[in-house]
C-alpha cells in the first residue's frame, strides 16, 4: 500500500472518504482532518451518482443505499482507502449497508477499509474497536478534540441552516437567503477553533439577520417527517426546504444530526416522539417509523398547518407509518403529505404536488380563521 | 363456540399447528381464511398502502375474507422468534396497520410474540392469549403442552421434505402411515429460496412449485432443512440480518450450497419491494458465485404476475439446467 510511508503525529495517515450528507458534510470533512487524515470530500449527489449507484445496487435497495453507492464508486478511484459510515443495529436496513457495500465493492475490484459505526450503547465493544480502527495509533485525546470540535461546527451549521429556513420564506428578494446562508456556512468551514466557530455562527446568523423580509406575512409551518438520509440530504429530496420556503413556507425537519441536544419549542426528543405515538405503534419498528407518527402528533399539538413524510421507495418502517397516517391525519385534524422518493422520481412532479398541498393548508387556514 | 379467525398467509406457514391446537383446546372454533385466490388479492390491494409488499397486502385481504365471519382475529404482534432476530418491520406493525385500515373490524388478538427461549417464552405467550380470551388455567397449560407437541411434529414432517399443506395434513395421521417423498430419481434437484410465504402460496407464486414437480424435477426448500443444520450456519456470515425469515432462507441456501452437493441450480423467489430482499437477493447472489457457482433465477411476484410468465421463465431455466448437465455427463464419459 502506497500509505505506510505517510505518518503525522503517530498516525497513519489514510485517506479517507465518507457519504454525502446535506451541509453536515463539511464538519465530517474537519473532523476527519483533525484526527490526522486526508479526506477525499464527496461531491454533492448528482444525477450521475445515483445512476452509478442504481447500476450495481440491488434493484430494490432504497434511494440512500444507491447514493452512497454512487458517491463512494466516485470517491474510490481518487484513492479513499478508508470509507466511515454509520447505522442503527436493525430492525431498519440500514444497519446491513456497511456490509453489503464491502461485498459490492469488493465484487467490483475495491477493497477500502470500511469503518461502518453502530449505536455506541448497542455495541459498545464493537464500537471501541472501530474507533481504534478510525484513528490508526493518533492519541486518544486528539480524537477527543476532533470530536468537541466536530459536535460545535455541526450545532452551528445546524443552528445557520433553521434559521435560513425562517428567513427564506419572508425574504423580499428571492435568493438573498441563499446568498446569506451559504456565507454563513462557508465562514463555519474555515474555523479553525472552538472560539472561530462560535465567531462564524454569529457571523451566519447575522448575515441572514440583515436580509431584507416582510415583517407583515405570516408564513405557512409545515413539519418534515421520515427517514434520515432523504430528510438530510437535499440531493435526495429535490431541495425540499428551499423550494417550500420559495412558496412562502416555514419548513422544520425533525432530524438533525443535534438533535439530541437541542431543546427548543418544536424540538421534542426521541422518547417523547416514541410516547406520542404509542396508541398508534406501540413499539420500535425500526428506522425512524415510529418517530414519524409521534412527529405527527406533535406538530399537530404546535399548530403547524402540515407535514410532509418523506422516505425512500420500499422503506420498510415508512411503510408501516404511512399506513397509519389517513387515520391519524383525521384524528389529529392535520393534513400530510407523502413522497415515495426512488430514481423515477422527477423534480416537476414533486413541485406540483407541493404546490397544490400548500394551496390546500393557505385554504385550510382561511376557513379557520373565517 | 366463539370463532377466532386467523389468516392463511405470513406465518402461519409456520406457527398455524401451534396456534390452531392451543386455541381450540381452549374450545374456540379456529377458522382459516380460504387459499389466495384472485379476490383475496384484489380486496387486499384495496385496503393496504400501496407501497407496502404483496405478501402484506394479500394478509389484508385474507383479513377482509374473515372479518364478518369470526369473533376474534389472530394478528399477534410478531417480535422475535430465536431472541436475536426481530421480523420484517411490517410484521412488528402489522396488527397496527390492519387496525387502522377500517372500523368494522372484530377485536384483534394482538399480543406480542418475542421468544427468547423458546419453551418459556412459548408458554408466557400462549398464557397471555389465553388469559385474553378468558380462559381457565387448567386449560391453557393443556392446551400449551398438546400445541408444542402439534409445532414439533408439524416441523419434523418438514424436515423430512414434505411441503407445509402436506405437513398440516398429516399432523394426525401416526409416522408409520406418512409416505415420505424420495429424493435421488429426479433428473434435476432445484433449491427454491425464499419466505415460506411466497413459495408455498400456489396462487401469488403462479403455481411454482406444482409446476417445477410436474416437470419432475426435486425440490427442497429451507422450510425443509432441520433447525439444527440451520443452526449450525449461524456464524457463517460475517453479518447477519436482523430479520428471522431472512435469516433462515440465507442460512438455509448457504447449508444447500455448501453441505449438500446434489443441487443443480438455485431459485430465489422474492415479492416486489421487499426491503429485506433487497439485501437477501444480492448477498445469496455474491456468494453463490464465490463458492459453487450454481445457476442462479431470481423470480419476484407481486400482484400482477401472471403463471404463465412465470412457468415461460421456469421452463427456460429447466432446460438450461438439463442441457448443462447432459453435456457434463457426456464430457466425463
Amino acid at each position: 500500500m502506497g500509505s505506510t510511508g505517510r505518518k503525522k503525529n503517530g498516525v497513519k495517515k489514510l485517506r479517507v472518504t465518507y457519504a454525502h450528507m446535506g451541509t453536515s458534510t463539511i464538519v465530517f470533512k474537519s473532523m476527519l482532518e483533525e484526527i490526522g487524515h486526508e479526506v477525499i470530500a464527496p461531491p454533492r449527489p448528482t444525477p450521475k451518482t445515483l445512476s452509478l449507484g442504481v447500476q450495481y445496487a440491488p434493484e430494490f435497495a432504497c434511494i440512500p443505499f444507491k447514493l452512497v453507492l454512487g458517491t463512494y464508486l466516485e470517491t474510490l478511484p481518487e484513492g479513499a482507502e478508508m470509507i466511515v459510515s454509520a447505522g442503527g443495529y436493525g430492525p431498519c436496513r440500514a444497519g446491513f449497508y456497511g456490509e453489503l457495500h464491502r461485498r459490492i465493492l469488493r465484487e467490483m475490484g475495491y477493497n477500502p477499509k470500511i469503518v461502518f459505526f453502530f449505536p455506541p450503547l448497542k455495541k459498545p465493544l464493537d464500537f471501541y474497536r472501530k474507533l481504534v480502527k478510525l484513528k490508526q495509533g493518533g492519541s486518544w485525546v486528539d480524537l477527543y478534540r476532533a470530536v468537541r470540535k466536530g459536535f460545535s461546527q455541526l450545532r452551528a451549521v445546524d443552528d445557520i441552516e433553521i434559521k435560513s429556513h425562517e428567513t427564506r420564506a419572508r425574504e423580499l428578494n428571492r435568493g438573498d437567503t441563499n446568498r446569506a446562508f451559504k456565507k454563513g456556512i462557508d465562514y463555519l468551514e474555515e474555523a479553525k477553533n472552538l472560539k472561530e466557530i462560535e465567531e462564524a455562527r454569529s457571523e451566519g446568523l447575522k448575515a441572514l439577520e440583515k436580509v431584507p423580509q416582510n415583517p407583515d406575512f405570516e408564513p405557512l409551518k409545515v413539519g418534515i417527517i421520515g427517514e434520515i438520509y432523504v430528510q438530510l440530504e437535499p440531493a435526495a429530496n429535490f431541495y425540499l426546504e428551499e423550494t417550500l420556503g420559495n412558496m412562502g413556507v416555514v419548513p422544520r425537519r425533525t432530524i438533525f444530526l443535534t438533535s439530541f441536544t437541542r431543546r427548543d419549542v418544536v424540538t421534542h426528543g426521541e422518547k417523547e416522539a416514541k410516547e406520542r405515538a404509542r396508541p398508534y405503534i406501540p413499539l420500535v419498528i425500526g428506522g425512524h417509523g415510529q418517530n414519524s407518527v409521534g412527529d405527527v402528533v406533535h406538530f399537530a399539538e404546535k399548530g403547524y398547518h402540515g407535514v410532509v413524510q418523506l422516505a425512500p421507495f420500499t422503506c420498510i418502517p415508512e411503510i408501516v407509518a404511512k399506513s397509519i397516517m389517513p387515520h391519524l391525519s383525521k384524528v389529529e385534524g392535520i393534513p400530510v403529505l407523502t413522497f415515495f422518493i426512488d430514481e423515477q422520481t422527477g423534480q416537476a412532479g414533486v413541485e406540483t404536488r407541493l404546490e397544490a398541498f400548500v394551496d390546500l393548508m393557505n385554504q385550510q387556514r382561511g376557513n379557520f380563521s373565517a | 363456540m366463539a370463532k377466532v379467525g386467523i389468516p392463511r398467509t405470513l406465518a402461519y406457514y409456520t406457527f398455524y399447528p401451534l396456534w390452531k391446537t392451543f386455541l381450540e383446546e381452549l374450545g374456540f372454533e379456529v377458522v382459516l381464511s380460504p387459499p389466495t385466490n384472485k379476490k383475496t388479492l384484489d380486496l387486499g390491494v384495496q385496503e393496504t398502502v400501496n407501497d407496502a409488499c404483496v405478501p402484506i397486502k394479500l394478509y389484508h385481504g385474507h383479513i377482509m375474507a374473515l372479518k364478518s365471519k369470526v369473533d376474534y382475529l389472530f394478528i399477534p404482534r410478531l417480535v422475535s422468534a430465536d431472541g436475536k432476530s426481530t421480523f420484517c418491520p411490517k410484521f412488528l406493525g402489522l396488527p397496527d396497520m390492519v387496525r387502522f385500515s377500517r372500523n368494522d373490524l372484530p377485536p384483534i388478538i394482538d399480543t406480542t410474540f418475542k421468544v427468547r427461549k423458546f419453551r418459556a417464552s412459548i408458554f408466557s405467550f400462549l398464557n397471555t392469549v389465553g388469559k385474553r380470551l378468558s380462559a381457565s388455567k387448567a386449560s391453557i397449560i393443556r392446551g400449551y403442552l398438546q400445541a408444542r407437541k402439534a409445532h414439533k411434529k408439524y416441523h419434523f414432517l418438514l424436515s423430512k421434505g414434505l411441503f407445509p399443506a402436506e405437513a398440516m395434513g398429516k399432523l394426525n395421521s401416526s409416522l408409520g402411515e406418512i409416505s415420505f417423498p424420495q429424493s435421488g430419481k429426479e433428473k434435476l434437484t432445484l433449491a427454491v429460496v425464499g419466505y415460506p410465504y411466497s413459495i408455498f402460496d400456489p396462487y401469488i407464486s403462479g403455481n411454482l412449485l406444482q409446476n417445477l414437480r410436474k416437470m419432475g424435477i426435486g425440490i427442497i426448500t429451507p422450510e425443509n432443512i432441520s433447525l439444527k443444520n440451520i443452526k449450525k450456519m449461524e456464524t457463517r456470515l460475517p453479518q447477519n440480518f436482523f430479520w428471522y425469515y431472512s435469516n433462515r432462507a440465507a442460512w438455509g441456501t448457504l447449508h444447500l450450497m455448501e453441505k449438500s452437493g446434489n443441487i443443480d441450480g438455485i431459485i430465489h423467489v422474492t415479492a416486489f419491494g421487499c426491503g429485506p430482499d433487497a439485501m437477501l437477493n444480492k448477498l445469496l447472489e455474491l456468494e453463490d458465485k464465490n463458492h459453487n457457482q450454481l445457476p442462479f433465477l431470481s423470480v419476484s411476484i407481486d400482484e400482477h404476475s401472471g403463471e404463465a410468465g412465470i412457468l415461460t421463465r421456469l421452463e427456460a431455466f429447466v432446460d438450461m439446467l438439463a442441457h448443462k448437465k447432459q453435456s457434463e455427463g457426456s464430457r466425463e464419459i
